[in-house]
């Protein structure tokens, strides 16, 4: 179980507190498939930067499976089983797909299994586990590549940052049948941050986060029907002023 | 040979025992031991320290090591590596130098080597730089490569300085005639105070003459490094020129990649690089349950690779 504690995380942008998650608490209970939405600029991305430990909160406490983990570095963290894909994965020149998959699983992967975890994201493996993870891939072979490091684990918690951002729409059918595998498979609780209709219908339990704050929390049956039922009445929500950085 | 040397050995050239085909072993500034083979013949220079290495044409398929170890202190050591490589071969150069020094005294190992290439042969040239030792005395090396290629013929060069080489200036030329094609890969590590400095001069002088320049570097501590590749296209012909590195503490990286076209068919293109670790790269590999110092190792390996 993952629970947020009263979270504050402020910047300081020219002397000014700038509150990006403002005193957020929640749970995040086992064996749950989370998917936290809400505009942009709401601290959706900060919040899960928080919990892998990335971003040291401003104020309050983040316990997991009971213990305090907010002074925990990102390394310590990692050991204890919470995993993070990025929104922008990072490259790396030299280093090729199949030793970043084996390097995420911790162990010199097989070819077979490096390539189930990529034909799971929609690429055809033969031809990406000796690419270099370098700017000759696009960015949504970057991404998908990202999503499948985190397949590559056993974890605790597993969050994805907005998993479908820049994958095309042949291949987002295959990673909304991954993410279905994941909510059953390798991991106990899998986070993901996403926009996608598709993805909120996998969902156990959705959170609405925006202006730094925790808008609303429940079962999917209860969310997101409310949350579409806003999209079509009115567009308030969805026209909320964008702020900080995400 | 004892234990320090077989470290050497096998950090320059991969060697655990003598190696298969030709060979020419050379310690402390004289020859150790040699074997020629049918197509492979290593004759030891008449008019200055050295050897010439003459491949037979249309040699398939075989190698030659040519290892240098220095073990002992104040050595300073000159030598002249001719290759005659005869048309239509393919075969495999290992060179490379070790040094250990645990003296006070420099030793130093300046390697000339002049590589006379055969119409339409290949060549794929191995050459790393390795230094030990916690004596004062300065591991210096200072290549001198000169490479002339013959026309359709194909050079692929990788020359790595692994670590622990004081200081180092290359010098290297090259020229191509028609429809030869040159790769050369320079991949160096420096830290501590080290200084290391690449000249290369590639002359494309022949149609359709090919040359790709890369050059990757990480500059550890207060160590320098200069680098300055240079392609002439005197034809017409394509050059890549790229140098990228990774500069960390207080190191300090020069990159000076030239591009000279004298033809006005010559396409050639430089690009160059320098900039610390990114952020990123070190926390998604903490994310993997890495450290930060593991993280770095593991970045520098895969980008000196």
């Amino acid at each position: 179980m993952l629970k947020l504690e009263n979270i504050s995380f402020s910047v300081d942008v020219d002397g000014k507190d700038l509150g990006i998650v403002d005193n957020v608490s929640l749970e995040i209970p086992d064996g749950a498939f989370t998917v936290i939405t809400g505009p942009n600029g709401g601290g959706k991305s900060t919040l899960a930067r928080l919990i892998m430990g990335i971003e040291k909160p401003t104020s309050g406490r983040i316990l997991y499976n009971g213990t305090d983990i907010t002074d925990l570095s990102v390394t310590e963290r990692a050991k204890l089983g919470i995993g993070f894909a990025f929104q922008h994965p990072p490259r790396f020149k030299g280093l090729t797909v199949r030793r970043l998959l084996s390097l995420a699983a911790g162990y010199e992967l097989p070819e077979d299994e490096c390539c189930s975890y990529l034909t799971s994201v929609g690429l055809c493996s033969k031809d990406y586990l000796n690419r270099e993870m370098d700017n000759s891939l696009s960015g949504g072979e970057a991404k998908r590549i990202e999503i499948a490091t985190l397949m590559a684990r056993k974890l605790g918690v597993a969050i994805f940052d907005e998993p479908e951002a820049g994958i095309d729409l042949w291949s987002f059918s295959m990673l909304v049948e991954s993410f279905k595998a994941m909510s059953s498979g390798n991991h106990n609780s899998v986070i993901v941050i996403s926009h996608q209709e598709r993805i909120m219908q996998l969902a156990d339990t959705m959170i609405v986060i925006a202006d730094g704050k925790v808008r609303t929390i429940g079962p999917k049956e209860e969310v997101f029907p409310a949350l579409m039922g806003e999209f079509s009445e009115n567009c308030g929500f969805r026209g909320k002023e964008a702020g900080a950085d995400e | 040979m004892n234990k320090t040397e077989s470290q050497l050995l096998e950090a320059i050239a991969d060697l655990h025992e003598v190696p298969a085909g030709a060979y020419n072993l050379r310690k402390n500034g004289s020859g150790h031991s040699r074997k020629s083979t049918a197509n492979i013949e290593i004759v030891t220079k008449e008019d200055k320290p050295g050897i010439d290495i003459i491949v037979a044409p249309g040699t398939k398929n075989e190698s030659v090591h040519i290892p240098v170890i220095i073990t002992e202190a104040g050595v300073n050591d000159l030598v002249y590596n001719d290759f005659f490589i005869g048309d239509d071969a393919d075969i495999l150069i290992v060179a490379g130098c070790g040094i250990h020094n645990s003296g006070d005294e420099k030793s130093q190992h300046d390697g000339i080597h002049t590589f006379h290439i055969g119409k339409n042969a290949k060549v794929k040239y191995v050459e790393k730089h390795y230094g030990e030792g916690d004596g004062k005395g300065e591991r210096v090396l200072n290549p001198v490569t000169v490479i002339e290629q013959d026309e359709n013929s194909v050079c692929e060069m990788e020359m790595v300085q692994i670590k622990g080489v004081d200081s180092t200036v290359r010098d290297s030329k090259a020229y191509l005639k028609a429809g030869a094609k040159l790769i050369i890969t320079e991949r160096l590590l420096t830290h501590g105070e080290q200084y290391a400095r690449s000249d290369m001069d590639v002359y494309l002088e022949g149609e359709d003459a090919s040359a790709q320049i890369i050059s990757r570097s990480v500059a550890k501590d207060k160590s320098k490094q200069i680098f300055h590749p240079n392609a002439i296209g005197n034809a017409k012909c394509r050059a890549h020129v790229q140098c990228d590195s990774i500069i960390m503490d207080e190191a300090n990286v020069s990159s000076i990649p030239a591009i000279t076209a004298n033809s006005a068919d010559a396409q050639i293109v430089h690009e160059a690089a320098i900039g610390r670790i990114n952020n990123d790269q070190l926390v998604k590999l903490m994310t993997f349950g890495m450290n930060e110092e593991e993280a770095e190792e593991v970045i520098i390996s895969g980008f000196l690779k």
